[in-house]
């Protein structure tokens, strides 16, 4: 067995835990559905991704 | 299982190996629990307890969650869920399951399943293991994966919106109290968790206040400096999360110690001001930051204590039922076992809270519909497990320390004498000298009435977690780190809820007057934010100032709060099956419901009418307020007639709380019924479903894909195109 490629994927499980891939997602998600538009710069995502919690709070539980 | 008997669909029989594993995951479990059941007078290790927990919920995950899953429900994977259909890269998004199932964790277990249980350990550690276990796999991981399934159904609707449109306005404007109610007092409680947690506990109370700076430091980083690096941005913080911890200990030592040391009042007006700072700040300067090191925190030390409690397996020194869970005179919290565990424990066992999650972000992310299983049904085992756990270190405590450390400050006194004979007169023994070493060794000045669960757990964690690393040598360092990580999410909790509930305040506002309900406007935002941090902040203080004691009597009523949101929406979940025409399967949610409804009823009659004062508020009350006409100047803990109208005041702000409680669930019944008795007559009424759209994705159902799965991915992967989303497995 080889540890390389399940530590690749366990590194990108752990990315995609921490929402780090969402600006690959966005890409892929924006390539698919609007080719021909310039996607968000990598800074304005993440900012307008982070100010978007201000609009929709989430209920943390107890 | 006899669910093999009635084939609708074409299914194989059992293989003679899972015969062969199912038979020995149940004979696994009836061991441990015929242990547990019969064991009397000696130390019962909790490995037993740990693995009637596994097996019962292996069992069910397997068995019973199945079964809801494709007869009552009906789930089908060819038909496309919200994330798949709208799919607009933000809120809408296929998510992987295994990612989700960790979020949807994340967003449910908090500080509830860590302090429900330790406050239940008074009667012994197995009415709480009995309720938690049972309870979550035939109540609460039911309710929160049929609501999940409901709303994914629905667009991700809210439970409010479902109740609204299923039920009718009346349960509607029922659900939107409820949930404000339980905001309250849940922050309430948990802000008082913390205060008992802090006071006069240099160590503690800096490592907690460098988690404000901590944060912001993240906060700046991920938005200026190095925006999307979470990860590398979170290892920062629990780095430095590490040393604030360390550096507590010296600062505790230092000349600062007394900068930090604060009286119960102090810290309950830095975490008002807290609460409202933090919740009118920009999310992404101290929410975000914080949600990421706790979410961390959390996942990481629950995964270290679950590792520590097999290896070390310490033995209970609790017994099975203490003689509090039949007289009700418990000093943690008064009442009998009936129906006053079901109160105390709702996280981990039943938790209506958890329906706002499972019905909020959770339904627009799933990928496949089967996966409701794994994500609803399997977080909430997890949920359960933790709370296992808890009581886990709330029982191998001596019971002597554990009262002492739990029951009403006024009640133990000022000195540890009289805390020692407190604790006698109840029945227990620890001697002072005991009671010294026993905060020596954690070096806090003392662990004499520090109620609300969190430090009894913290003592718990750090004798389980010096036993496999460290010793004692890393005992006090273990108790505040796992005050830390219970008082970092606690404060994530405050800031996140006190913002739920600005929200929901201006959203009805602005019924009223639009401008109110704009969230973006500063006014609105601060007035509303004032006036949640002032409802939760007038209960936390008045618990701290309590002279009964806060937790014990603030405890119970966030209980019926969260039974009673349990309550809305089993009565949702069964309306709505009862409308697809699915009758037959209705006991799968109205047996919880029952059970819930006589539970917070039961409880809310007897806070309202027990004649015991110590049970009953009005009771209660009116011994008080009798003393204060017979010109009486102390009674019992109360030592002034301030005190005395304290009590007075407080007993019937809670008594009319819990009134009002119960008021909501029977009319939520009764408008229910009226629905239900409709549809009966009528057979099954239009279904309020979004329409069905055709699935293109595939994934897996389970956590883990099973053997055709994998197959289905390889045969995929080498048809198609290389560019799969499922990573290498």
């Amino acid at each position: 067995m080889n540890a390389r490629p399940m530590l690749r994927g366990l590194w990108r499980w752990a990315r995609e835990f921490a929402g780090e891939r969402a600006y690959e997602v966005y890409l892929e998600h924006h390539h698919a559905r609007h080719p021909g538009e310039p996607p968000l710069p990598e800074r304005e995502f993440w900012r307008r991704r982070t100010d978007d919690r201000e609009r929709n709070p989430r209920a943390r539980c107890c | 299982m006899s669910d093999t008997m009635s084939p609708p669909t074409p299914q194989r029989r059992f293989s003679p190996r899972q015969v062969l594993i199912w038979g020995t995951v149940s004979v696994i479990g009836a061991v441990c629990w015929a242990v547990l059941a019969l064991s009397r007078g000696e130390e019962v290790s909790a490995a037993w307890l740990v693995f009637a927990a596994l097996a019962s919920y292996a069992i069910a995950y397997r068995f019973y969650a199945r079964f809801i899953v494709r007869r009552v429900l009906g789930v089908d994977d060819t038909r496309a869920t919200p994330a798949e259909r709208v799919d607009n890269g933000t809120d809408f998004q296929p998510t992987d399951r295994r990612v989700l199932f960790g979020h949807h964790f994340a967003a449910i277990a908090g500080a509830g399943p860590l302090v429900g249980p330790v406050l239940a350990a008074q009667m012994g550690y197995l009415p709480g293991t009995l309720w938690i276990i049972v309870g979550v796999i035939f109540a609460g991981a039911v309710q929160d994966m049929v609501i999940l399934f409901f709303s994914m159904r629905r667009g991700g609707r809210s439970l409010g919106q479902m109740a609204r449109e299923e039920i009718g306005p009346v349960g509607g404007v029922a659900a939107l109290i409820a949930v404000l109610a339980i905001m309250v007092i849940l922050l309430a409680v948990l802000a008082l968790v913390v205060v008992n947690a802090l006071k006069g506990s240099p160590w503690g109370a800096f490592s907690i206040a460098m988690t404000v700076p901590i944060a912001l430091f993240m906060g700046f980083y991920l938005r200026y400096l190095r925006p999307g690096r979470v990860i590398e941005t979170s290892a920062i913080g629990i780095v430095l999360l590490l040393l604030a911890i360390v550096g507590g200990g010296w600062v505790a030592e230092s000349s600062l110690a007394d900068t930090f040391t604060l009286s119960p009042q102090a810290l309950t007006l830095w975490l008002i001001a807290y609460g409202f700072v933090a919740s009118v700040l920009p999310v992404w300067m101290l929410l975000a930051p914080r949600d990421y090191l706790s979410s961390f925190m959390k996942i990481g030390v629950i995964a270290l204590l679950a590792v520590a409690i097999v290896l070390a397996l310490p033995s209970m020194k609790t017994e099975a039922f203490t003689d509090f869970a039949f007289n009700g005179q418990g000093p943690v919290f008064a009442g009998s076992l009936f129906p006053f565990v079901f109160i105390i424990i709702a996280c981990g066992a039943l938790s209506g809270f958890h329906a706002l999650v499972a019905s909020g972000t959770t339904p627009k992310l799933i990928e496949k519909e089967s996966q409701v299983r794994v994500v609803g049904y399997g977080a909430m085992l997890a949920e359960s497990f933790v709370a296992v756990m808890a009581l886990v270190a709330a029982c191998i405590i001596d019971p002597g320390l554990y009262f002492a450390m739990n029951m009403p400050t006024p009640a133990l006194g000022p000195t540890l004498e009289s805390a020692s004979q407190a604790v006698a007169s109840i029945g227990f023994t620890i001697t002072p000298d005991q009671l010294a070493a026993a905060a020596r060794s954690v070096e806090e000045a003392t662990l004499v009435g520090r109620s609300g669960g969190a430090p009894t757990l913290a003592v718990g964690i750090s004798e389980i977690f010096s036993q496999i690393f460290g010793g004692d040598a890393l005992r006090a360092f273990w108790y505040h780190f796992a005050i830390m990580f219970e008082a970092l999410f606690i404060l994530t909790t405050v800031d996140a809820g006190t913002r739920v509930g600005r929200f929901m305040l201006q959203d009805t506002a602005g019924n009223v007057w639009k401008r109110a309900g704009d969230v973006s406007w500063w006014p609105g935002r601060y007035v509303a934010s004032a006036v949640i941090v002032g409802a939760w902040g007038y209960f936390l203080w008045a618990g701290v100032n309590d002279p009964l004691g806060g937790i014990n009597q603030l405890f119970p009523l966030f209980g019926i709060a969260n039974q009673l949101l349990a309550a809305i929406a089993l009565v949702v979940a069964t309306t709505l099956l009862i409308k697809a025409g699915k009758v037959k399967y209705v006991w799968v949610t109205l047996v919880p419901l029952a059970w819930d409804a006589t539970v917070t009823l039961t409880a809310s009659w007897q806070k309202v009418f027990s004649d015991d004062p110590k049970v009953g508020f009005f009771a209660q009350r009116e011994q008080y307020q009798q003393a204060l006409d017979a010109g009486q100047t102390s009674l019992g803990t109360a030592k002034t007639v301030e005190q005395m109208e304290q009590v007075v005041l407080n007993t019937t702000v809670d008594g009319l709380l819990a009134a009002f409680f119960a008021l909501l669930v029977i009319i939520i019944l009764v408008d229910a019924a009226r629905v239900w008795i409709r549809a009966l007559r009528t057979g099954p009424l239009p279904t309020t479903e979004d329409p069905y759209v055709k699935s293109e994705i595939w994934a897996p159902s389970g956590l883990i894909p099973t053997a055709e799965e994998r197959a289905h991915m390889r045969a995929a992967r080498t048809a198609e195109a290389p560019r799969t989303p499922e990573p290498a497995p």
